[in-house]
């Protein structure tokens, strides 16, 4: 499964990276501690955030994630926006709350295995 | 769904609450965030986290959390356990992430809490 | 209680308890405890000591956070939801999003603050029993 097709049935609003959503996802990480999510996801993951900071662009291409959601309508701040943009690294935006994102991909991703 | 059937879906060891077991919950928040839980989570929901010292307790007494998963095989710091112990709040632990943790209960019917709390 | 994490919440614990044993509405309880939480929890981050003044009258909640600290220089920007100066052992500890003065005034019905630099804070909080109940 790819980016793209979570876009669409999830509504996400991609505010960076629209050129990388063809990416493959192999699963999901979700944490606020960039700490614990440099530690233990892995590639090719999509993060589940509500963190804005500009080091989570760091901490996403480090990590080779897929991309990032954020969640509660949490927009990416001015300078993390700029640093994803140069760094094409896929930011996507839900309105929801991360339990509800995490519950309707985790249906997406065990439907499509 | 009961904290028992929830248990079984986890894998979970129960720390604190073994007697609280028949407790039925429908929502859930997943956050390690303590200010986020402070202002989305509703009363009754299950909280999720990978956070494990005390103001975690206190975050969920606050709000009248009904139960706490800690997640990735985290488990209380000695202050976490006294104080949950105290306050009664039940503590699952499980050794799945946060991710598989919230999946897995939202196919079984859990929702998240989406009103704000504070909104008037 | 600046600086000492050990036993932040726990002024707002005991606020709840004797909330409780007013009998006041559930709704109304949570909110005061968030209240008292969020500012206990900035004290003990940011500042050296304070306190919390709890005043109760039928149908409405007062509680004050005082401290003496560092202030706040620009309130208007701490007030923007995401500025936060928190520093590492903070966010470890779940806190530094943000939020919590939002939180603060979200769920009071009357918020009032204040700050010198290099003197402390003074945070003024109202819940009415009345509005909470009708909201409940
Ligand atoms: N009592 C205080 N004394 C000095 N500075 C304060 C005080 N309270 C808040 N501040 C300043 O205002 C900022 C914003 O506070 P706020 O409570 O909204 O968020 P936070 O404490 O950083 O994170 P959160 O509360 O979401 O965990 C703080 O980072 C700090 O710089
Ligand atoms: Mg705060």
């Amino acid at each position: 499964m790819d980016l793209e097709s979570i876009v669409k049935a999830l509504n996400l609003k991609v505010r960076s990276g629209e050129d990388k959503l063809k990416a493959e996802i192999r699963g999901g990480y979700t944490g606020d501690l960039l700490s614990d999510v440099m530690a233990n996801s892995k590639e090719g993951d999509v993060w589940i955030t509500r963190q804005v900071h500009q080091n989570i662009v760091a901490v996403a291409s480090l990590k080779e994630h897929a991309g990032i959601i954020l969640v509660h309508g949490n927009e990416p701040a001015k300078d993390t926006l700029e640093k994803a943009v140069k760094g094409g690294v896929p930011i996507m935006v839900s309105d929801l709350p991360g339990f509800e994102v995490i519950g309707r991909l985790y249906a997406l991703m065990s439907k499509t295995g | 769904m009961t904290l028992h059937e929830i248990r079984k879906l986890l894998d979970a060891e129960v720390l604190i609450g073994e007697d609280q077991l028949d407790m039925e919950v429908k929502t859930a928040f997943v956050a390690d965030l303590m200010s986020d839980v402070l202002a989305f989570a509703t009363a009754g929901s299950l909280l999720i986290t990978g956070l494990t010292n005390p103001q975690v307790v206190r975050t969920a007494d606050v709000l009248d959390i009904a139960a706490i998963i800690m997640g990735r095989g985290k488990r209380p710091s000695q202050e976490t356990f006294q104080l949950a112990e105290e306050v009664n709040i039940p503590i699952l632990t499980t050794k799945y992430i946060l991710f598989e943790i919230a999946g897995r209960l939202y196919a079984k019917g859990i929702r998240g809490c989406i009103e704000k709390v504070g909104s008037k | 209680m600046g600086g000492n994490f050990d036993n932040a919440g726990e002024v707002s614990s005991n606020i709840k308890t004797v909330l409780k044993q007013i009998g006041l509405p559930k709704d109304v309880i949570r909110k005061a405890a968030l209240v008292a939480y969020e500012s206990e929890i900035n004290i003990v981050s940011y500042a050296r000591k304070g306190m919390i003044r709890l005043r109760v009258v039928p149908e409405s909640i007062m509680i004050e956070a005082i401290d003496e600290g560092q202030g706040i220089p620009d309130i208007e920007q701490a007030m923007q939801p995401g500025f936060s100066t928190a520093n590492q052992k903070i966010r470890e500890m779940g806190f530094g999003a943000g939020m919590g003065l939002c939180n603060i005034k979200s769920f009071s019905d009357v918020f009032h603050i204040s700050s010198e630099v290099g003197k402390g804070t003074h945070l003024r909080m109202i819940i009415r029993a009345s509005s909470a109940v009708l909201n409940s």
